[in-house]
């Protein structure tokens, strides 16, 4: 049982100073992943039954390269700012936290890397 | 982890039937929580008959009927009993709202109340609402300026005074910020529906001169941005406020005020 203040306890350590941009990226991201979604969905469906060389070709080409790579950032980054509020909301040691939030942004930063290094190598892999 | 589960000791189970008054035409039933510190053990749900042609209207007027005419240890908070004080904040039927405001008549079937959801029992029907009160307390719920104090009044445009409606009117009773899931998780840190309404109700106030103060204090990912518009608290509150829409506010002017 602790003998602090109820209010030296609301305002404990003061505050972070740093909610408003995680809130105001999760935004920004989920806007572009509707936009990058949409063109994505399009371009898959128009690649439906063509064969591997075509498909491939087109990968290649800059606007296709360019949303896919736009996409992947736009995602990666977005699911680890989503997933950190979750992980916020239901861990509460402090050490499990920062683990877990640690684990979430390599999650996704690998996710992120691995997809960037795919479209790269369809587009300059030759 | 978040607890999903009531831990042993919190656990209820099936507590005392009362009963029936004798020669009662018309009877409710209502199931009631207890917990007593000084007896222990785990709480109960007693059942009470209530004589509705000897009892008010409302769900506090049967409580007091019981309190009254049944048992006396019966424990709960009220004051105004007229939607006011905010001291009968509980929940019924599931909903958190107040007992006063509340007819029995709305319920279906049995009438169960529960003390307000996931705070500290005291006794019965009674939350300990200590951190509440600390909460709403740091926001610095009064006037701050930093101008001479002008002879009279600080003045205020009708336009800005109307800025003011749907905020002012908050009771503090309770019923939004115990009724918000992110604050039973993070009750700690999250400041909860009722503290941010207040908070709000401040940071457009024309006359104040700590805004840019104010929303550094809010701006936290837990104090503030624990929010998820679930909107239990604008469903809730016993007097039609809309506490999300205050949180969603003060998010705004964080960005504005970035752009």
């Amino acid at each position: 049982m602790t003998m602090r203040t109820s209010l030296g306890q609301v305002r404990g350590r003061g505050t972070a100073g740093q909610g408003t941009a995680h809130f105001m990226v999760q935004r920004f991201t989920a806007i572009a992943n509707v936009f990058l979604v949409i063109a994505f969905i399009v371009l898959i469906v128009s690649l439906t039954g063509k064969p591997y060389v075509e498909v491939r070709a087109t990968l290649a080409s800059p606007l296709p390269a360019l949303i896919i790579l736009a996409l992947m950032l736009s995602v990666a980054n977005h699911m680890r700012l989503g997933m950190q509020v979750v992980l916020e909301d239901y861990i509460h040691g402090d050490l499990s936290k920062i683990i877990a939030i640690a684990l979430n942004n390599l999650y996704a930063a690998a996710i992120g890397i691995v997809c960037i290094f795919a479209i790269l190598k369809i587009a300059f892999g030759g | 982890m978040v607890q999903l589960t009531l831990p042993k000791n919190s656990r209820i189970t099936e507590g005392k039937v009362w009963p029936k008054p004798d020669s009662a035409s018309a009877l409710r039933e209502f199931r009631i929580y207890r917990w007593d510190p000084e007896a222990g053990g785990n709480p109960r749900m007693d059942t009470f008959y209530v004589d509705t042609e000897d009892c008010g209207p409302m769900v506090l007027d049967a409580l007091l009927w019981i309190k009254n005419k049944v048992d006396a240890t019966l424990t709960l908070r009220r004051s105004c009993r007229e939607g006011i004080c905010g001291s009968c904040a509980m929940n019924i039927d599931g909903m958190n709202t107040l007992a006063c405001t509340k007819g029995y008549d709305e319920v279906k079937g049995a009438v169960k109340i529960y003390p307000l959801p996931h705070m500290p029992v005291v006794k019965d029907l009674v939350p300990d609402l200590t951190g509440f009160y600390a909460q709403h307390a740091f926001i610095e719920p009064w006037l701050h300026t930093v101008s001479p104090t002008p002879q009279k009044e600080w003045l205020q445009s009708r336009a800005d005074r109307e800025k003011l409606d749907g905020l002012y009117e908050c009771i503090l009773c309770a019923c939004c910020t115990t009724s918000c899931p992110s604050y039973w998780w993070n009750g700690d840190k999250y400041l909860g529906p009722a503290a941010l309404l207040q908070a709000y109700r401040w940071l457009i106030d024309s006359r104040d001169e700590a805004t840019g103060e104010r929303l550094n204090d809010l701006d936290d990912p837990f104090r503030l941005y624990r929010c998820h518009t679930i909107m239990n608290c604008a469903q809730t509150c016993p007097k039609g406020l809309n506490p999300a829409k205050a949180i969603a506010e003060i998010k705004k002017m964080m960005v504005e005020r970035r752009l």
